[in-house]
């Protein structure tokens, strides 16, 4: 009813216009409100050449239009459609009828007759690719409505036969998007218009025109991910595409022979040439495998890729791809990696290569050599070696993918995998050390394989290092010289790049921890210990020494039988570095040291860990504290506060819990504290002092609830909706401390209703967890809403205090993994006393290293502040680039600061720090609102909520001292 | 030359009455007359300029353009030559520097002049890749790139719609410096590929690299000193890549040398030709251009005395004569410093002598050598192993393949896999020999834009994979073919316009009534031929579309009808297919 109500005011309206345009001098019709769609029409209607309408169309094109003048629009443009001569006027406007249904709100069924009828006239093949566009927009707007649907795809089917690729192309398109996915309903729906939506499309894997080759097969995966089954028989037509002269329709079809492997893997499928029958998984591999020699890279990354996901191939097939036989003169050869391998298995370890050492030795059979075999053999060889990286990057992936399903297969791969460590291009040497810290469970390294990935530890690249350090971390080594062989390269490295301190060391304590059997024969000659003689005791201080005492201590944690070996000065210095370095020594049971072994109780078993009984004790004693006085409430609050905020200090893991505790628990004290009794008895308005105390509370409050809201990564909803409960009592607060403070009622109207929003919008956000919080400030809010509604803002300040005062506090339900997001920035170190000279009003880049943890997102949410002396503060966005990502939940930034300033009398410094940037739109609360609601709550919500954008300085600044020099002229 | 053999590369390719030369090279194994291709081959009585279109260079290896000046400007040959930028900017170095060694060196007369180079490069026109460049109306050439050496180009000569396509030297698997050999789908008539690895299948290359790398780097670790004798061009740019890209990972500081001469002239024109390397030279070169090389500086012969470690790459590859020569003499007796011979080395030279395992080696002057220094052999080979020229193959997809550039011997493998695995014939013919290849010229006509969408309206979707059955007249007047419809065929020609008619009778036993025949006839016609329109006209005959049949009683045997088919010329077809269908016989059921 309202949309014909609409229909018929418009179509008055334009009639008015029209009115208008002919007779300009009736006054009156200025008093209508402009619009749109009249003003298009008037200038429609000026046009004299079609260029002219074009220009109009253009420029009408860039401006918005309103959810309710949509269909007056598109009335009026429709009418201009018939009458237009023009092509590219009529292409234009087809393509607005395209933008226009796509308006949010409006419902386009309305149109679809007309845009359906302008089809049947249309000459231009351009202007009906257009329309059949708008067409696809429009059928994609009304998704519950299938016989739209229908009919559409019916009028695809009829323009299937244009001599155009560019409308055929939108047919197979149209009918991919929109084509019936479940075939009972569509039987139902329509008969003879179920005729297969797939066989249609099939029938144009042959189309002459390659364009719509590729989009006959797009439109098909299209249907697939809508969710149709695709049929068995589009295999055979799709494998013969394979070949197809095109790369896009090659590449197209590589994707839909995935698909389908993927639907029907068990079944069977002949091969042409003999009788013999495979898995349909095992052939599509094979077809897949082939195309990583294709003759275009966009194929072969793709089929590269794909690759990696067919897990269900048969493992036969698998470890074809990584053979390659190889011949010399017609004799079998063997490949450096089975000559390495022999030499290892033979004892003898590295013999220097003669003139002739691989010459080759069997005669082969001629026959029997096939030098392009169909199957699989040799894809990722080939693949890892191919010219453009992208392929390679692919190639390991997809290889760390099928390692990960096979252990068999990964240990087959480790040869190759170990070759790409000494890749041209970085990206790949690190993917490939990547890829093998996640397979390593699968593999254990041999010594020649170890010997060639701890080459790599020289490298300068930085996160090469870190990357295989992470990598041996979690390798499994064979034999004790692979222990020493690796120890000893760590070393190296310690020594050529010392800034690796931390990292080896962790590496070691992994290595030591995992082969502790190993370690065991190495010790003497580690330690240099000598069974006659006394030797020097070594430097405690030397970053080596203690490398080698972190691998030693962390392997006799489970080799009782080391401690025998060790010397006094060892066991002083184990003392020493279980204190100094706890995280990398752990706690031994060291015979006659009882200072040790007492401090270890062995009744905890590890997950009833004492600290953090601790902590949920002192957590419920807090949470019972309602009995106590105000006086013992906040002495219990500030102590409870400083036992947790040593015991983050203390124990790393519980950081996060503990520090999120005590910031929740800050906020309640300084609410608490604001609240006090004494203050608020006096009638008058408060006087200064108290003023900015409670104040300056409500603002910290507010400022650690967002802290608590976006500074932990792992917080679940359950906490949001404390946190926004918290904030809102400080919101509260806020508005009471005005209220007192301010004289006259008209800025208290505004914030009243402001904070009355807030409360809705809190409602409606929460509204799941508006149960667990019986007694609470908002629970008692909500109850007395209606009198709030209509109260005047003295008597809402009134209520909104008491019910602060006597609601409760809700307890804080910690979640299993709490991490407080940190950043460390590495560089600068704020140490140099060299001043930066740069020319003012020039620039300086300041190379900014750091390290981020428990960062969500950092690409957007991290930012980089620079403060001038002046106060001046500066705010650099990173690039997504910057970031790197070396570990779950670790980030690395490197970036490059500009530094810029006038010119200063003598070199001051700028300090460095980090900011972590959060917009409560983005924030965990309202991406729990379903997206269709969303636009409806958009307009109901305050501004206020919808964009509180800020920052959380999150890591120690870092002073530079910087000396902009006055420019020489 | 090339035929069955490695060396002078020359092949000289009539295609559609056009006569190209591919290659003009020189042998390495001969001195005599022998080591230039023999060029009466080509004509025994006139110019070369007059029977030649064109020449075609792939590279710039002396095996393919060695004898080039002599070909051009003692033979005498004025026509274009063709080659890639890069291969007529080093061309001429190498072409001198050979001019040198057989002139001056060995004192040879009746040589090429450097003036003859000089004047032999102005004929050359260089070409860009993937250009399509018009050697004349006919003859157009395009050059593909095919890896081994910088300017390296496959280049597809096309004459109408025959094609051919000349390998040249090239490489499947891309190196450190140079991308892998491309060509698209475009299936030549005739491919030519060189088969120097026809038998080998090929190993990774990363494995070799590696080994390499780890040599010299535990080399110079030691303290030893690393001598790498190559060539001036190619392989060494390829070394001085990767060393140069490990040095700058490993943060190396021990200095490489490179001896200066011919390779530094080189290594300018790999700064200059950027564009034909691989994807990583390519992609840095803006902040930083590979072939300038930081840790790699001119060699002096007194840098060879100075302690610590070094790296030195030095001229000739073989160790024979040379820089090469003289710092193997000084450091062989060192057992810390090693030798990594990067390639194949020939009889009789100390490279061949020491990579077999010689350990005390008989100078000249009756001094006796000890060679205590490590001897490493490394094979790094830039051209297509057996798998890579199948992979070609199978990217340009050709009717034929000619084998050249390899020995006999695995060229009869080669030939019988490639024949076996993609069903096309293959060829392998030796030297002076001639292979003739039929092909299917297709010949192009015009057609008239009427008849065309007449005769596409007809049927209801083109379809461009198929063939398509056209009528029309052929026209075949002043040198040029045209396919005009039946009418303006003979306006033009003005011939008037004759109607034949076929007429056939066919028997049938039918003892009914002549129109009962008629109305059997019609209904039987009527049931097959669905899609034509069958019509029973008043006067009891039939038509089928313009198919006239008439049915008289016979007039002895009042049983047998004789049906009268009559059809003009144009509906032979469908006349033809009636009158069998109609001596089948009727149907026996009658409805």
């Amino acid at each position: 009813m309202a949309a014909h109500l609409k229909k018929r005011v418009y179509e008055e309206f334009t009639k008015v216009v029209q009115q208008q345009h002919e007779d300009l001098s009736t006054k009156k019709l200025r008093l209508t409100k402009p619009s749109k769609s009249a003003a298009l029409h008037v200038d429609l209607c000026k046009a004299t050449s079609p260029a002219d309408a074009l220009q109009y169309l253009l420029q009408f094109a860039r401006k918005p239009v309103e959810v309710e003048s949509v269909e007056g629009v598109v009335r009026i443009l429709l009418e201009h459609y018939y009458k237009e001569n023009d092509a590219s006027v009529r292409l234009k406007i087809a393509s607005l009828l395209g933008l226009l249904s796509k308006t949010a709100g409006f419902s386009p069924d309305c149109i679809m007759d007309d845009a359906i009828n302008t089809l049947q006239n249309e000459k231009s093949h351009q202007v009906l690719a257009q329309l059949l566009d708008t067409l696809l927009v429009i059928g994609t707007k009304l998704p519950e409505n299938p016989s739209v649907r229908m009919r559409l795809v019916e009028v695809a089917c009829k323009h299937l036969t244009d001599s155009s690729h560019g409308v055929r192309n939108k047919c197979l398109q149209l009918m991919g998007c929109l084509g019936p996915v479940e075939k009972g309903v569509a039987k139902e729906v329509e008969s003879q218009a179920a005729k297969d939506v797939q066989k249609i499309i099939g029938d144009h894997f042959n189309d002459q025109d390659p364009r719509v080759r590729t989009a006959a097969i797009k439109a098909m995966l299209q249907l697939h991910e809508r969710g149709l089954k695709l049929q068995q028989a589009i295999y055979s037509q799709a494998c013969k595409l394979l070949a197809d002269d095109y790369e896009q329709v090659r590449s197209a079809a590589v994707q839909l022979i995935w698909v389908l492997s993927q639907l029907y893997p068990e079944s069977i499928v002949p091969i042409p040439s003999s009788n013999e029958e495979i898995r349909l998984v095992d052939d599509a591999f094979g077809k897949i495998c082939h195309m990583v020699s294709d003759g275009s890279w966009v194929v072969r990354v793709q089929a590269a890729k794909l690759l990696g996901s067919m897990q269900q191939v048969s493992s036969h097939f698998l470890e074809q791809t990584l053979d390659k036989k190889l011949m010399s003169d017609l004799r079998r050869k063997r490949t450096a990696h089975e000559r390495a391998k022999e030499l290892y298995s033979s004892g003898e370890f590295s013999s220097g290569r003669k003139w002739g050492d691989d010459a080759p030795k069997e005669e082969i059979d001629t026959g029997a050599v096939n030098l392009i075999e169909s199957g699989a053999c040799g894809a990722f060889v080939h693949g890892l070696e191919d010219e453009m990286y992208e392929v390679r990057i692919a190639a390991v992936e997809a290889l760390c993918m099928l390692a990960q399903s096979s252990p068999s297969f990964a240990e087959k791969c480790l040869d190759f995998l170990v070759d790409m460590f000494n890749d041209e291009i970085e990206e790949v040497r690190l993917q490939s050390i990547h890829t093998m810290r996640k397979i390593s469970h699968n593999i254990t390294l041999r010594e020649d394989q170890l010997d060639t990935v701890l080459a790599v530890l020289e490298d300068s690249s930085r996160d090469i290092r870190e990357a295989l350090h992470e990598l041996l971390c979690c390798t499994n080594v064979s034999t004790k010289e692979g222990i020493h062989l690796a120890l000893v390269e760590l070393l190296k490295n310690l020594t050529k790049y010392p800034t690796d301190r931390e990292s080896i060391w962790k590496c070691l304590k992994f290595l030591g921890s995992r082969h502790p059997t190993l370690v065991l024969p190495l010790v003497p000659e580690l330690l240099s210990t000598h069974p006659f003689f006394d030797t020097p005791e070594p430097d405690m201080d030397d970053p080596a020494y203690i490398a080698v005492l972190v691998l030693i201590f962390n392997a006799a944690k489970s080799c009782p039988t080391m401690p025998a070996l060790f010397s006094d000065h060892t066991f002083r210095h184990y003392a020493y570095l279980r204190d100094s370095l706890s995280h990398l020594v752990p706690a031994l049971r060291l015979p006659g040291r009882k200072l040790v072994s007492s401090a270890v109780s062995p009744s905890i078993t590890p997950h009833e860990d004492p600290s953090q009984q601790f902590l949920h004790q002192s957590l419920e004693r807090v949470y019972n504290f309602q009995h106590l006085d105000p006086q013992g409430i906040q002495e219990l609050l500030e102590f409870t506060i400083r036992d947790l905020q040593r015991l983050g200090e203390l124990q790393s893991e519980l950081a996060g819990m503990a520090d999120f505790t005590a910031t929740y628990l800050q906020c309640q004290l300084l609410l608490i504290k604001a609240l006090q009794e004494k203050l608020w008895n006096v009638a008058a308005p408060l006087y200064l002092k108290q003023n900015a105390l409670a104040s300056a509370a409500a603002k910290q409050i507010l400022e650690e609830t967002y802290k608590m809201e976006f500074m932990y990564s792992g917080v679940e909803s359950r906490q949001v909706v404390i946190i926004h409960h918290m904030r809102l009592q400080a919101k509260a607060l806020q508005l009471i401390v005005t209220a007192r403070t301010t004289r006259g009622v008209e800025p208290l109207f505004g914030m009243c209703e402001k904070f009355l929003q807030e409360v809705d919008s809190f409602q409606r956000c929460f509204i799941s967890e508006l149960p667990h919080m019986q007694g609470s400030f908002v629970d008692k809010l909500l109850d007395l809403m209606p009198r709030l509604v209509t109260s005047k803002p003295s008597e809402v300040v009134k209520i909104l205090q008491t019910t602060l005062r006597q609601s409760t506090f809700l307890h804080l339900p910690l979640p299993e993994q709490l991490h407080r997001a940190t950043a460390n920035i590495i560089e600068p170190t704020g140490e140099s006393d060299n001043p930066l000279r740069f020319t003012s009003g020039l620039v300086v880049a300041l190379d900014v290293d750091a390290t981020l943890e428990h960062v969500q997102d950092p690409q957007g949410t991290v930012k980089v502040q620079v403060l001038y002396p002046d106060g001046q503060a500066q705010l650099i966005h990173p690039k997504p680039a910057d970031f790197r990502n070396p570990g779950p939940g670790r980030h690395r930034l490197i970036t490059q600061v500009y530094l810029s300033h006038t010119a200063w009398t003598e070199p001051c410094q700028i300090e460095v720090r980090l900011l972590l940037a959060y917009n409560s739109n983005k924030s965990k609360a309202s991406t729990r609102i379903p997206k269709s609601t969303w636009s409806e709550s958009l307009e109901a919500l305050p501004p206020s909520e919808n964009g509180i954008e800020g920052t959380i300085p999150f890591s120690k600044p870092v002073k530079v001292y910087i000396m902009p020099k006055p420019a020489r002229r | 030359g090339a035929g069955q053999d490695v060396g002078r590369s020359c092949i000289l390719v009539s295609i559609a009455g056009k006569n190209v030369m591919l290659d003009c090279g020189m042998h390495m194994g001969y001195n005599d007359d022998r080591r230039f291709p023999d060029f009466s081959y080509i004509t025994q009585n006139g110019r070369l300029t007059d029977f030649l279109d064109c020449v075609i260079i792939s590279h710039f290896h002396l095996d393919h353009c060695g004898a080039l000046p002599y070909f051009s400007e003692m033979v005498g040959y004025d026509g274009p030559i063709y080659m890639t930028h890069p291969t007529k900017a080093i061309c001429p170095i190498l072409l001198e520097d050979y001019r040198k060694i057989t002139v001056d060196k060995k004192g040879e007369t009746n040589f090429f002049t450097s003036q003859m180079i000089k004047d032999c490069m102005k004929k050359v026109v260089a070409v860009h890749l993937h250009q399509t460049v018009q050697v004349d109306e006919e003859l157009e050439i395009k050059a593909y790139y095919a890896g081994h050496v910088l300017g390296a180009a496959m280049f597809q000569i096309k004459v109408g719609c025959e094609s051919v396509v000349y390998t040249g030297d090239y490489n499947m698997t891309p190196d450190r410096h140079l991308g892998a050999a491309w060509i698209d789908k475009c299936r030549p008539d005739l491919l030519i590929s060189e088969s120097t690895y026809a038998t080998t299948i090929r190993d990774s290359k990363r494995c070799r690299e590696r080994d390499f790398l780890k040599k010299v780097h535990e080399t110079v670790e030691r303290g030893g000193k690393v001598l790498i004798p190559v060539f001036a061009l190619g392989r060494a740019q390829e070394l001085c890549i990767l060393l140069e890209t490990f040095w700058e990972r490993m943060n190396l500081k021990a200095p490489i040398y490179f001896s200066t001469g011919l390779t530094e002239k080189a290594n300018h024109y790999y700064k200059l030709f950027i564009t034909w390397t691989n994807q990583k030279i390519r992609k840095t070169f803006v902040q930083r251009n590979m072939f300038e090389f930081k840790h790699i500086k001119a060699f002096d012969r007194a840098f060879a005395d100075n302690p610590g470690p070094m790296v030195v790459f030095a001229t000739p590859g073989m160790l024979h004569a040379g820089q090469s020569l003289q710092i193997f003499r000084k450091w062989a007796g060192n057992e810390k410093n090693m030798v990594i011979m990067p390639g194949y080395c020939v009889q009789g030279t100390v490279g061949h002598k020491i990579l077999s395992g010689q350990r005390k080696l008989e100078m000249e002057g009756r001094q006796i050598l000890e060679v205590k220094m490590q001897v490493e052999y490394m094979s790094f080979s830039a051209h297509a192993d057996a798998k890579g020229i199948m992979q070609l193959i199978r990217q340009a997809e050709p009717r034929n393949v000619l084998l050249v550039h390899g020995e006999a011997k695995k060229m009869e493998f080669l030939k019988q896999k490639i024949e076996q695995e993609f069903h096309v014939s293959c060829y392998m013919p030796a030297n002076g020999e001639t292979t003739t290849i039929l092909t299917n010229p297709c010949i192009p006509v015009d057609i008239s834009l009427g008849l065309l969408k007449r005769e596409t309206a007809i049927a209801p979707l083109p379809d461009a994979k198929k063939p398509k059955l056209m009528h029309g007249t052929l026209l075949m007047k002043d040198n040029s073919f045209r396919l005009v419809s039946p009418e303006q065929a003979l306006k033009e020609l003005g011939l008037a316009e004759h109607q034949l008619r076929f007429t056939c009778r066919v028997h049938i036993q039918d003892p009914r009534k002549e129109h009962e025949t008629v109305l059997r006839v019609y209904n039987h016609l009527k049931g097959i031929l669905k899609d034509y329109s069958v019509q029973h006209l008043p006067d009891g005959s039939i038509t089928v579309e313009s198919i006239l049949i008439q049915a008289t009683a016979h007039s002895e045997d009042q049983g047998t009808k004789v049906l009268l088919v009559s059809w003009t010329y144009q509906d032979e077809e469908l006349g033809s297919y009636l009158t069998s269908l109609l001596k089948k016989g009727l149907p026996q059921s009658t409805p």
